[in-house]
């Protein structure tokens, strides 16, 4: 701090005085301009605003257009990008067969790709912008619930539908009343069932008793998956622990669960960090069971944890390597996946992919690309041949679809357990 | 009173151009010129308006290096999603952005007191993390529903009230600056050691700007959070602080109508960068190092457009006080 | 899993002291570069980003041994600081001093987002040079990644204080700090200096790349953000300006954040950092081993 104390003057004490009426002088003139400005405020709040309401974009055209708002920078921008990925090998496909077959005639897609940075603000604009000005039938995303749900009054209100291929929060396709929110679609399980899913395979199949939690606190799905899995999980949760996206040192958590005498360690999260995590608790000497959800079902995993250290990892999943081999709709993925990206295809991707797939569903069933058409044909999805398996959309267009628990062994998937 | 009667005639003028402008855009509206996707933007950027002035309140004219600004948003924020979703009516809303101001000047003046004596970076630094406790804080909250954030907020914020809003404070604030008020932060900002011996009290003065950004920030978090119903922590990070001091930057610390300017182009390139999927974030950054680089002292330097500039033809700083 | 209290404390304290040499070593970047131009130089977490990217791609494709891999990070860490100075902070530096803070926000979105642009956000797995092997001494795991960062940081801060003290380049580096224009009358070159400062702090956030791109396994463009806010923030604890200062604050962070973690509110271990910060400044405005320039009328 500076040394002032000797360059004060002894008057000073009398400034301050006349500082205070100043002040107080400031103030009336201030509340007076205040007074004058609520008055106009009311005059303005006499008037009628302009306000829009949609009635739902109407296609002529003899293309079909789809908006697509996705977090392709800022932090979700590596989910966002592997989901554009499957976005556009869904849409080539398409397009290469002759677009979507409305009421007999073939249309092709015109796909409108913008970036929301991961950002409400931006994401809402985006959607404005898809919705009002480029009419598109249908939106595909955002990754995340936040955006999504920053989305949802500008889409209503131009009653265009829009199919989340990721957010996961229970809430994201209510209103606030709990009805269903007209619009809001999303093709991943909610958190609930797969926090649920998890607690029962913890306790039944691996026979654990007490589970550390070390989840993400950054996300709505961390936490939201943390919660539901403690609210179902009937033996002892012995530690909750959260990290933030972008953390890279657990040991000093794990090192703690280590004397929590944990038999098993749930972990939702994302694969970035859980792989890390898994690499330092096997570091760490903790070899107890790891157990994810599908935010971890990405090749990546593996090479982030390394090989050797993805033993007894299990994750629930709609999708995998293993489901391929069963499912024919998977196995074209793959290759195909492979084939356009080369790499293996992540999660991410499939259920973006999935996404096109069942707005182009829709279409045909409704015979129609109007928006709101689009919206009652998503609605109606029943055992939708997905690559993340049979879709049925339920009455709170909540994707209901088979779920999975894979096994890895040195980095490789050995099973895969259905899970009822 | 001679200075009451000549601001007063400067602020109806801004009033009659207010109203006109109000007039106008709503016109605009009703003809179908600004649709949702426009209205959208300029709501964005009006919360930008609110943001930019009260920080540059503080920066700009009291001189404290403040990067805390996103906290004092979050806290308004959060208190109009609180409030109104218990309590869906206007009177709510309003309610609940008083409350929100109210807590905000409470944070503002327990983070301010001590901080404030500390200077440039470290104090930049200290408000940094003042923030950030801040949104830490709210994302282990029950009651603020941890990272998910609210959502399905009641609308209120429409872009009349936006608008209001953004020219309240901006009259507010610009008459701050202009009274004796804002002479004594400036004079803090020259040089607090002339100022305090002047009989300037420097810590008072200091923390008034400060709070009164504060109070603009929640306002300004308030009408965010109610017009576009979603809010979460995420949205109120170092990240946020960061692009509200570009703004004040960009348009030049000390002046009012340049952070109005600044958050109108960047509002506009940020809108228009939209189709350039990843590459959005490079351009920005690039477009950002270059005004940086050509026009070290923002958009308008330290220049305001003002009417007793335009009226009397004679400069601000000439002015005498009688 | 048993293990004892004992045990545990000690293996907390590696785990604390191996996260704060991290640290330290971004930290003594930034204490370089602020100490003489008073730059919170924001790219600094992003060139240790490069030097991480620099390194995956050196030993994948041209299978560099370790060694070299460090070796030419510290040297690419060098060259973009330099090159980063040379066009973004030198015309700046009559400037406002919140110019050139924004400026260097503005190279650090570039970096990172050109990144992404370029190679994608996906986080990458580091190659495995160094297998690691974990050694038990008293029940308590130490690796020998986890020993060579630590030594690394340690010898990295006594070089750096050598030639801050030692050499005449020292010399005119804290000559340049006190007083820029005093110095250039005496006939330092100050355009030199300064970039021999960036490139000194730079290729520390390089070889940093090297290191923890090694020991967590993982990379990805925007990983130099947390980091980066993380080790400002050591470096201000420490005394910004100060070399020992950088390492103490890098240590005391690290430790801090362990502390937090191990007994259970890991949801605020930030939080608790930015307190401590917070505290320490208003106790000691200038960190701890800061210099209190007291203010001339």
């Amino acid at each position: 701090m500076p040394d002032t104390k000797g360059g004060q003057f002894v008057r000073q004490a009398n400034y301050r005085k006349w500082d205070g009426i100043m002040m107080k002088k400031s103030m009336m003139k201030k509340l007076t301009g205040f007074a004058t400005i609520a008055a106009t405020a009311m005059i303005f709040a006499g008037c009628s605003t302009a306000s829009t309401t949609g009635s739902g974009n109407k296609q002529t055209g003899n293309t079909i257009k789809i908006g697509v708002n996705m977090e392709l920078s800022g932090a979700a921008g590596g989910y966002g990008n592997q989901q554009k990925q499957g976005i556009q090998m869904a849409v080539d496909e398409i397009n290469d067969a002759g677009g979507i077959n409305v009421n007999g005639k073939k249309k092709k897609i015109d796909l409108i790709i913008k970036d929301n940075k991961t950002a409400t603000s931006t994401s809402a604009s985006v959607a404005a912008q898809l919705a009002n000005n480029d009419k598109v039938s249908a939106i595909i995303g955002p990754a995340t619930t936040n955006a999504g749900t920053a989305q949802t009054p500008n889409i209503t209100k131009a009653a265009v539908p829009a199919l989340s291929p990721s957010a996961t929060d229970p809430d994201y396709t209510l209103q606030k009343n709990g009805k269903v929110q007209p619009y809001v679609f999303r093709a991943c399980y909610q958190n609930n069932f797969q926090g649920g899913t998890a607690a029962k395979f913890t306790y039944n199949n691996l026979k654990a008793r007490r589970v550390a939690i070390l989840g993400d606190n950054s996300t709505d799905y961390g936490t939201g998956l943390a919660k539901a899995f403690k609210n179902q999980f009937k033996g002892k949760i012995v530690a909750n622990q959260t990290f933030a996206a972008g953390d890279k040192d657990f040991n000093a958590v794990l090192t703690s669960f280590k004397s929590k005498k944990a038999d098993a360690i749930f972990v939702p999260g994302y694969y970035s960090e859980v792989g890390l995590i898994i690499n330092q608790a096997r570091q760490a000497g903790i070899n107890v069971p790891i157990v994810g959800t599908d935010g971890m079902a990405d090749p990546q995993l593996v090479k982030i944890a390394g090989a050797k250290n993805a033993t007894n990892v299990y994750y629930t999943t709609p999708f995998s390597t293993m489901a391929s081999k069963k499912n024919p709709t998977a196995a074209k993925f793959m290759k195909a996946y492979q084939a356009k990206y080369h790499q293996v295809a992540p999660t991410f991707s499939a259920l973006a992919y999935d996404s096109v797939n069942m707005v182009k569903q829709a279409i045909e069933n409704e015979k129609s690309a109007d928006s709101k058409k689009v919206a009652a044909g998503l609605a109606k999805i029943k055992n939708f041949d997905g690559v993340t398996g049979t879709i049925t959309i339920d009455k709170d267009h909540n994707a209901q679809k088979p779920i999975a628990i894979e096994t890895l062994k040195n980095g490789k998937v050995v099973n895969s357990v259905s899970i009822k | 009173m001679t200075i009451l009667k000549a601001n007063f005639k400067y602020n109806v003028s801004w009033l009659i151009i207010m109203v006109a402008g109000f007039y106008l855009m709503n016109t605009l509206m009703l003809m179908g010129i600004i649709d949702s996707f426009i209205e959208n933007m300029l709501v964005v950027i009006g919360i930008n308006i609110i943001l930019a002035t009260g920080l540059n309140l503080v920066i700009g004219f009291a001189g404290q290096f403040s990067l805390g600004h996103a906290g004092f948003m979050a806290i308004g924020a959060y208190a109009t999603a609180i409030i109104t979703t218990n309590s869906a009516t206007a009177g709510g809303f309003y309610t609940s952005i008083v409350v929100g101001v109210i807590i905000a000047i409470i944070a503002a003046i327990i983070v301010g007191v001590p901080t404030l004596r500390l200077r440039g970076d470290y104090l930049a630094i200290a408000t940094m993390g003042a923030a950030e406790i801040i949104r830490i804080i709210i994302n282990n909250l029950q009651i603020t529903n941890g990272p998910s954030g609210m959502f399905n907020i009641p609308q209120f914020a429409t872009w009349p009230v936006v608008y209001i809003m953004v020219c309240v404070t901006t009259i507010l604030i610009a008459n701050f600056v202009r009274s004796r008020a804002g002479r004594a932060i400036k004079s803090v900002r020259e040089d607090e050691i002339a100022a305090e011996s002047a009989g300037i009290n420097t810590t008072n003065w200091k923390l008034a700007a400060f709070v009164f950004g504060a109070a603009t920030a929640a306002i300004a978090g308030s009408l965010d959070a109610s017009y576009l119903q979603t809010i979460a922590p995420t949205n109120f990070g170092i990240m946020e602080s960061i692009s509200i001091l570009i703004i004040v930057v960009l348009g030049g610390v000390g002046s009012l109508t340049g952070s109005v300017v600044a958050a109108v182009v960047l509002g506009i390139l940020d809108t228009a960068l939209q189709n350039f999927g990843t590459l959005r974030m490079v351009i920005y950054a690039a477009a950002l190092i270059l005004i940086m680089i050509f026009k070290p002292t923002g958009l308008l330097g330290s220049h305001e457009l003002s009417f007793k500039h335009l009226f009397s033809g004679t400069k601000r700083k000439g002015r005498v006080r009688s | 899993m048993e293990a004892s209290t004992l045990q545990t404390f000690f293996q907390q304290l590696i785990n604390g002291l191996s996260l704060g040499s991290i640290y330290a070593l971004l930290a003594l970047g930034y204490t370089m570069v602020y100490g003489i131009i008073k730059l919170i130089n924001f790219a600094h977490g992003d060139i240790y980003m490069l030097g991480a990217f620099w390194g995956y791609y050196v030993i994948n494709f041209w299978h560099f041994n370790f060694l070299f891999a460090l070796l030419s990070a510290m040297l690419v860490g060098a060259v973009a600081g330099v090159i980063i100075e040379y066009f973004a902070y030198r015309p700046l530096r009559h400037a406002p001093r919140i110019t050139a803070l924004i400026t260097a926000i503005g190279v650090s979105f570039l970096l990172e987002n050109g990144m992404s642009y370029l190679y994608g956000s996906t986080p990458r797995d580091f190659p495995q040079i160094i297998e690691p092997v974990n050694y038990h001494v008293f029940g308590v795991l130490i690796s020998n990644i986890q020993i060579l960062i630590l030594v690394t940081a340690c010898l990295l801060m006594v070089i750096l204080q050598v030639i801050i003290k030692k050499t005449k380049m020292g010399k005119a580096m804290r000559a340049v700090s006190v007083d820029p224009d005093a110095a250039e009358l005496v006939g330092i070159n100050l355009n030199r200096t300064i970039s021999f400062t960036f490139a000194l702090g730079s290729s520390m956030a390089g070889a940093a790349g090297v290191l923890i791109g090694l020991y967590y396994n993982s990379i990805d463009p925007l990983m130099g953000m947390t980091p980066g806010i993380k080790a400002f923030v050591a470096a201000v604890v420490g005394g910004i300006g100060s070399v020992p200062g950088a390492s103490i604050g890098g240590f005391l962070i690290g430790l801090l954040e362990t502390l937090v973690q191990s007994v259970g509110l890991s949801a605020y271990k930030d939080a608790a950092v930015y307190f401590v910060l917070i505290v320490i400044l208003l106790v000691l405005p200038a960190g701890i081993f800061g210099k209190n320039i007291k203010e001339k009328v």
